[in-house]
């Protein structure tokens, strides 16, 4: 009990990570993959959250009057790390369907395994 | 199910729990919600004095690491260019009929459309003061255009419009940074105008410019992408 209440947030983080690897490799539908792909995006975004996670620590913003000191507050990095990574994943997962957009417009089909003319 | 029992899936699996078993040996030795890096601390416990920002991942995006911040806007503007050059080089469909939407949804995105925007602009203006900022800000203005566009079909958002505005921003966050080398210090983005008073709008130097000049951006960006992709469907 005491190893899942401390690991969950790494638990879920590599949880989404293996969903997402897993639909990448295994599903021929593109839009699947692109869905697994922002899974995966999602879950390293949650792991590296989870990393400067701190017990009863808050935000790091002061505010007026608050007593808050900065020995109790989280760690500022992964933060603004994650911040722009999740604006970044969505215009790269716009990017991605405008790709499969094409693909669709040219094949006439989203299923990889025919556009590659592979047999499994 | 299916894909469990397919060759790849059983591959795929195998090769899956040798990687997470690998990340989990890898993890194991770090200490969840211990005491942090040390430069988050030197962050904490520094960033409130020299960047006069009561936000402090406000003073790490926008301050400390600003340099990275161009870099990351600069990859947002790349990956909208691609986009727009993808779709533009496709034939286009001019046989779509457009669905009006009933009134109740209409009425709504119209009422909406301004509140959002005024919301998106708040939170870039006091991103060095509460949660939020730039990148939030410009993405909450993407959604209020995404509702218009979902609501009012007949609207659009003017293209050269967007790309003005995103590329005016995009120049004068390079501008105030050139600025800062001139004036500040010896480096780039330096902090050259007075810190202010702590926990006032008009505090912390160049951070809330930077902001709004970012928020612009991301939002610009983001309205330009769905104008994209609307266009295309």
């Amino acid at each position: 009990m005491n190893f899942l209440s401390s690991y969950i947030y790494y638990i879920g983080a590599f949880g989404l990570i293996f969903i997402g690897l897993f639909i990448i490799l295994v599903k021929h539908n593109l839009i699947k993959i692109i869905i697994g792909l922002n899974l995966l995006d999602t879950g390293v975004n949650l792991f590296l959250i989870s990393v400067g996670y701190l017990h009863q620590g808050t935000a790091p913003i002061f505010g007026k009057g608050s007593q808050v000191t900065p020995a109790s507050m989280v760690d500022p990095v992964p933060q603004a790390l994650v911040l722009t990574a999740i604006v970044i994943g969505a215009s790269i997962l716009a990017l991605a369907l405008s790709l499969g957009i094409r693909l669709y417009d040219h094949y006439g089909t989203l299923d990889l395994t025919e556009v590659r003319g592979q047999k499994w | 199910m299916r894909d469990l029992l397919s060759i790849r899936g059983a591959i795929a699996l195998g090769l899956l729990i040798i990687i997470t078993l690998g990340l989990v040996f890898a993890t194991a030795d770090i200490p969840f919600g211990d005491p942090k890096s040390n430069v988050g601390t030197y962050y904490l416990e520094n960033g409130r004095r020299e960047t006069g920002a009561a936000n402090l991942v406000t003073s790490v995006v926008a301050s400390y690491r600003a340099l990275d911040t161009l870099g990351e806007v600069a990859v947002l503007f790349i990956a909208a260019t691609g986009l727009s050059a993808i779709l533009a080089a496709g034939t286009k469909r001019i046989d779509r009929k457009l669905e009006e939407a009933s009134l109740v949804l209409a009425t709504g995105c119209r009422l909406f459309f301004p509140l959002i925007l005024l919301f998106g602009v708040y939170l870039f203006l006091h991103g060095h003061l509460t949660p939020g900022g730039g990148f939030q800000g410009g993405a909450v203005i993407g959604s209020a255009f995404l509702l218009i566009y979902l609501g009012c079909r007949r609207r659009k958002v003017s293209n050269t419009k967007t790309d003005t505005i995103e590329s005016m921003s995009g120049l004068s966050f390079v501008l105030i940074g050139l600025i800062g080398l001139m004036i500040g210090g010896s480096f780039f983005l330096s902090n050259f105008l007075p810190k202010g008073e702590f926990y006032s709008l008009f505090s912390a130097g160049i951070l809330p410019l930077l902001y709004i000049a970012i928020g612009l951006k991301v939002g610009s960006e983001f309205a330009g992408i769905i104008d994209n992709m609307m266009e295309e469907t």
